[in-house]
């Protein structure tokens, strides 16, 4: 236990030190991670040991990683990409498996070559996503082919964990199976296994579908938050481990769990829980990819596997170039997509430990190659660096010509409470085309609303994770509809240190309260039943006799001046005497002003150029 | 027998005395339908498709209103902005309104005398109902001159004013049955300038 926690100890204080540093450089956290990892790695300071165990472990910061991709992917725009994803994935995998092979077939047998060749084809899905999410490149034309090239190589791993093993011409090492999960499915006929993976998907699919939300919302009912970050954790594990047992990638099952519940009302929830989780495990299995840099053995065959480094990222560029200009990406976007993809991938490493393990490839060739693609990972984020170094200048450029044609749709706004009052709010604005992200607490009344077609989540507005993973950290608008006053301002108070840039509108449930939040520095205060008063009150002079058009200017006239009295009241509003004479004042001001009938009552009307003639 | 649609504006009605009389010596009279802006739009929210179908249902379209800085209060400008819409009210499509009877009826506070070239405000009405007219071209419309009551900025006497309202029924009556010549009532200065002679006394 002691040295558990010790070497936990090691990994987290290497993370919070070399993180921030390498942020402050410009270089982004994965490169952080890398670093701290070589730093305390065996061949570093040899703080850590075991670093294989380690990596094996966190590994699963992948899985979790796809699973918030999937939650952010609804399987209408998954629908959208499904040519991308076949075009760009395959011709990605083929073409670079193809090239790789014949150049290995070169020097060795063509069994060995090919399976060489299929494992360097892919990338990292976990630096690259990292590094893209961070920059915020991910909705970037560039970003979403790499995201298809991504998923497709996920899903071409199941076939190569089939292949490989095929390909053997040495005496296996040993023969336990990979992954071998709950149950063994290699005991049943072929026609069963078959139609067990086809089961195990459609299970988790309905799950997600059916049971998901139902049991969450039975969850949030709760309130118990850590509850509610059990049962998500349970989910994604839950999923993977299905996908294990019939011999799937678990990245690809915890990956459609998210995918089916990204159209749910837990969505944000789901993501601010689990989000943290996956970055501590990503974070300490970059931290031991830079660890098992094995520099004795780099340094013994130097120029071998410099060279294989520098082949690997020129072949993948390469062809990334090129299937950039066939599938005609524009060419400002074709060189990140290119850069982003142009390194080996951790799956290389588990298929490597296959390739052993079966006999495919000897030690001796292994080793090389997995410090090749160790390095071409280290190099990534590094590649990333340099090339927005290269194209800063005409992104900027770019980006100040593309500001005058925002969209209303791309207006992001967030709606904080989805009350009575926030209801109205949210169909006006959606009448409008503004699509605002909704929250709500209430779980009931989500479920409500979701029936009927309003897009709201689940999840607690004035928490910092969950605002975030709403987007307000590129959001332009809070609307604040809470009718609890000391939420609304731990909102506010909230939103303002955090994210600065966005504009905030709020209710107040009265007077008082809105001095209240003009104490806090909010300028968009609007009392909830101060219009409906008003309202009311033009209705029943309407019915009393008066003139539509006079009554409606009264209205007007009243709300005009009542709200120009309010910074006056609220400076005086600690002093009650001065408060209460200048609320007189005001008032009898107002009722001279407005007397039903008066010269003044209609002022601008009456008086429209007609001063000698006001009888006409 | 014609359909008439007075489109009424004013402001400020519980404190007109003219307009009011006006208005209610012809509301309520078979085929004639009254149209109150104001009272309709207080907030200037024009119903367009509302008042589209007011005018296609009618054939003679009035607007009455007090004179307001030589023009109309500003609701009959939204009105004109918004409804008269293109491939309907004018353009090579738009016949909606084609060979529909239109004028203005004006109350003004100044006495008809002001109103002539040599006069205070050097303009006739005639003259200052020029872009009703214009627009009445656009859009294929029949335009006659306006009928006006002038002088009314000291209050007029209750009799004149019964007396307004009377003739000004009598013309609606009139027009509605048509017993108005129409090419006649096109050259005169003001529609109410000599009424018995144009509709005949009763």
């Amino acid at each position: 236990m002691d040295a558990f926690l010790l070497q936990f100890f090691i990994f987290l204080v290497a993370a919070a030190v070399a993180v921030p540093f390498a942020k402050k450089l410009g270089l982004g956290s994965v490169l952080g991670y890398l670093m701290a990892g070589i730093v305390i790695g065996p061949f570093g300071a040899s703080l850590i040991h075991d670093v294989e165990a380690i990596m094996h472990f966190t590994e699963f910061g992948v899985v979790m990683m796809l699973f918030l991709v999937g939650l952010e992917l609804k399987p209408s725009l998954l629908w959208q990409l499904k040519t991308s994803i076949i075009g760009f994935g395959g011709s990605q995998v083929i073409v670079t498996s193809l090239i790789i092979t014949a150049i290995a077939a070169a020097y060795l047998p063509w069994q060995q070559a090919l399976a060489i060749g299929l494992i360097l084809s892919l990338s990292s899905t976990a630096i690259v996503l990292q590094t893209l999410q961070e920059k915020g490149q991910m909705k970037t034309e560039a970003g979403q082919s790499v995201f298809a090239v991504l998923l497709f190589q996920d899903l071409a791993v199941i076939p190569m964990l089939a292949i490989i093993p095929l390909l053997a011409t040495l005496p296996s090492v040993s023969l336990d199976h990979h992954d071998s999960g709950v149950f063994d499915l290699h005991a049943l006929p072929e026609y069963l296994q078959f139609m067990c993976t086809v089961g195990a998907v459609v299970l988790v699919l309905a799950i997600g579908k059916y049971a998901g939300q139902p049991m969450f919302r039975i969850i949030a009912r709760t309130g118990v938050r850590e509850i509610f970050v059990a049962a998500a954790l349970a989910l994604v594990i839950g999923s993977s481990l299905l996908m294990l047992a019939v011999g799937l990638s678990p990245a690809l099952g915890a990956f459609l769990a998210g995918v089916v519940l990204a159209d749910s009302e837990f969505r944000h929830e789901l993501e601010s829980d689990i989000e943290p989780f996956k970055g501590l495990l990503l974070g300490i299995f970059f931290i031991s990819i830079g660890a098992s840099l094995n520099f004795p053995l780099i340094g013994e065959n130097v120029t071998l596997i410099i060279g294989m480094t520098v082949g690997l990222i020129a072949i993948k560029g390469l062809v990334l170039i090129l299937i950039g200009k066939v599938f005609s990406i524009s060419s400002k976007e074709r060189s990140l997509f290119a850069v982003a993809l142009a390194q080996g991938g951790e799956f290389a490493f588990v298929l490597f430990q296959l390739t052993k393990n079966t006999g495919v490839l000897p030690v001796s060739i292994i080793e090389p190659l997995i410090s090749a693609v160790a390095i071409s990972m280290f190099l990534a984020p590094l590649m990333f660096v340099l090339h927005d170094k290269l194209t800063r200048s005409t992104f900027e450029e770019e980006a100040s010509q593309d500001e005058d044609v925002i969209q209303k749709g791309d207006h992001k706004v967030i709606v904080a409470g989805f009350g009575q009052l926030g209801v109205d709010i949210g169909r006006f604005l959606l009448s409008a085309g503004i699509k605002p992200v909704i929250l709500d607490y209430d779980s009931n009344n989500v479920a409500v609303l979701r029936k009927l077609g309003i897009e709201v989540y689940y999840g607690d507005a004035t928490r910092l994770d969950l605002l975030e993973s709403a987007g307000a950290a590129d959001a332009e608008l809070l609307v604040v509809t809470f009718s609890n006053t000391e939420s609304a301002k731990h909102l506010i108070e909230l939103a303002a240190k955090h994210y600065p840039q966005l504009k905030i509108v709020v209710n107040a449930k009265d007077r008082e309260a809105a001095f209240e939040l003009m104490d806090i520095g909010a300028d968009n205060i609007y009392r909830e039943t101060f219009d409906s008063a008003l309202s009311i009150g033009q209705s029943a002079m309407m019915q009393l006799g008066v003139d539509p058009y006079e009554a409606h200017r009264l209205k007007q006239i009243f709300r005009k001046k009542d709200m120009q009295m309010m910074p006056e009241l609220y400076k005086q509003r600690c002093e009650e005497e001065s408060y209460i004479s200048l609320y007189k004042q005001h008032h009898a001001q107002l009722e001279a002003l407005m007397k039903l009938g008066s010269n003044e009552g209609l002022a601008a009307a009456s008086k429209a150029w007609a001063v000698k003639n006001p009888d006409h | 027998m014609k359909k008439i649609l007075i489109n009424f504006a004013h402001p400020a009605k519980s404190r007109s005395s003219v307009n009011k009389a006006l208005r209610n010596a012809v509301v309520g009279l078979e085929g004639v339908t009254v149209n109150d802006l104001y009272q309709t739009y207080p907030d200037f929210m024009i119903d367009v498709e509302r008042e589209k179908k007011l005018c296609e249902e009618h054939d003679v379209i009035i607007f009455q209103h007090p004179l307001y800085w030589y023009s109309t209060p500003s609701i009959v400008k939204e009105w004109f902005d918004l409804v008269l819409e293109h491939d309907w009210a004018y353009g090579s499509k738009g016949t909606a309104l084609e060979g529909k009877l239109f004028f203005q009826v004006i109350s003004t506070g100044a006495d008809g005398d002001s109103y002539q070239k040599e006069g205070f405000n050097e303009f006739t009405l005639t003259e200052l109902s020029a872009p009703f007219r214009a627009t009445a071209k656009l859009c294929k419309l029949v335009w006659l001159p306006p009928f006006a009551i002038t002088g009314v900025h000291g209050g007029l006497p209750s009799a004149e004013i019964l007396r307004h309202g009377e003739n000004y029924q009598r013309t609606i009556i009139a027009l509605r049955d048509e017993r108005v010549d129409i090419e006649q009532a096109k050259r005169l200065e003001l529609l109410n300038i000599d009424l018995n002679q144009l509709i005949g006394s009763e």
